[in-house]
């Protein structure tokens, strides 16, 4: 299963995607810009028809796992994800892409996978991948703003990390922003938030409009796709928030690369 | 939008002074990929007096670490790689005759000095356009580094290769420029 998703991933993009880089390409009024749409569109149609990786980063993996408080395993769960995902990059012909944060020597099977697990009600196991790149990564932040800085500063800051990416990560982006919670817990919700369909809003009807009004300041910075100018820099903007310490206001800024890969299966 | 400009390596000064940010190009020969390891590795052979295993004059330079071919393919996917991680070691290279990188994302104040000095370009792919830039590429041979995987020194045979120069040797910058132009409020 795991194998499977990780290999499915790498070569098709969702449907909520697709369908916003297309709405994407009508609206950018960069000419420039359209011709990055047009490319970006044309790669994912190719990699979906030939089954080829849309990225050569077919990234790390990273998975949300719910499992059922009336599932019984035999033997690990994180081994056996990592199983399967040394199966489907090796198997998938996907770039490997873990190594030794001092040596930089390569672990050769793109393991181990980062795993966030939960426990919850049922008897079920829903797995969710996300195989991040790097390129997007690398320029998401963490702040622990006062909160006298208030619903400002957190906007303030979400605006600032996408306009020091630029062109970096890829645009047009998707921003996963966290909010509350602890240091950790901002990083995490800011990274779930991007598991959603692209453009649906948070159900919150505050962070929807927060998102709302992120998703147009981003938009007015002018990056455009690939940062080359235009006016669609991000295709949307997922915001999650979660209660914090009353001395404490965690902001986490995750960016997602237009490639947003994602899969999801329930057994 | 003009049509794109037609380049082929090795570029010669005057192929790059007809070059200007924000211009399409086509780039059909002979490119050498290298990114954060094997770039490393040169510089390394540099500060030993060692000759690098090929030669920079004209040349192409493109930051990519490709998937693996599948039996009977080429190359796997082969979209651009952030140019960024590779700024330290770059003026170097320039200085010793390379005249186009290609990556994607921002060069750093030194880069952009050492392309105005030394007479080159950076050019940007579109990231993320892996499986499209893959049918540019019609010859693909490991010649350094084979140890590195997808970081080995490749010599790429492409045609048609599309691309987009941000840095110009006059000190244009399709980055600033474009987003200049686009900004609101």
């Amino acid at each position: 299963m795991v194998k499977r998703l990780c290999r499915d991933a790498a070569c098709e993009l969702g449907e909520d995607v697709k369908a916003a880089l297309r709405a994407a390409l009508e609206r950018e009024e960069s000419s420039l810009g359209r011709d990055v749409l047009g490319q970006i569109i044309r790669n994912f149609e190719i990699a979906s028809a030939e089954e080829a990786p849309m990225c050569q980063d077919t990234g790390l993996a990273v998975f949300f796992v719910d499992v059922g408080r009336d599932v019984h395993m035999d033997g690990s769960l994180e081994d056996a994800i990592n199983e399967g995902v040394r199966q489907g990059y090796r198997e998938g012909y996907l770039r490997k892409s873990v190594c030794d944060p001092f040596t930089r020597e390569n672990t050769g099977d793109n393991t181990p996978a980062v795993i966030h697990t939960r426990v919850v009600e049922g008897d079920s196991i829903r797995i969710r991948v996300a195989p991040k790149g790097a390129g997007s990564e690398n320029m998401s932040r963490l702040a622990m703003l006062k909160p006298a800085e208030g619903l400002k500063g957190i906007k303030d800051f979400v605006v600032e990390t996408v306009g020091v990416a630029g062109g970096n990560p890829c645009p047009p982006i998707i921003v996963g922003v966290g909010i509350g919670g602890n240091f950790e817990r901002a990083a995490i919700l800011a990274k779930e938030a991007l598991l959603r369909p692209v453009g649906r809003p948070n159900p919150d009807e505050v962070l929807a409009s927060l998102e709302e009004d992120l998703l147009d300041e981003i938009n007015r910075l002018g990056i455009g796709p690939m940062g080359f100018g235009g006016t669609i820099t991000a295709l949307s903007v997922h915001v999650e928030a979660a209660p914090c310490h009353i001395a404490s206001l965690p902001v986490a800024v995750n960016i997602q690369c237009h490639a947003d890969r994602h899969k999801e299966a329930i057994i | 939008m003009s049509e794109p400009k037609r380049i082929s390596p090795p570029l010669s000064e005057g192929d790059v002074e007809g070059l200007r940010a924000g211009d399409r190009v086509l780039i059909t020969g002979v490119l050498y990929t290298a990114r954060d390891a094997a770039h490393k590795r040169l510089i390394d052979l540099l500060d030993r007096g060692e000759e690098l295993p090929f030669d920079l004059k004209g040349q192409i330079i493109y930051y990519v670490g490709p998937t693996p071919p599948r039996p009977g393919e080429i190359i796997g996917s082969a979209g651009p790689t952030t140019s960024g991680r590779m700024d330290a070691y770059t003026p170097r290279l320039l200085e010793l005759g390379l005249k186009a990188t290609i990556g994607k994302g921002q060069r750093s104040d030194e880069v952009v000095e050492a392309m105005k000095r030394y007479k080159a370009v950076y050019l940007a792919a579109v990231g993320g356009a892996a499986a499209l830039i893959k049918k540019c590429i019609k010859k693909a041979e490991v010649i350094a580094y084979e140890d590195l995987g997808p970081e080995a020194i490749r010599r790429l045979e492409v045609e048609e290769f599309p691309a987009i120069v941000v840095n110009d040797i006059y000190g244009g910058d399709l980055f600033k420029s474009g987003v200049e132009e686009y900004r609101r409020g």
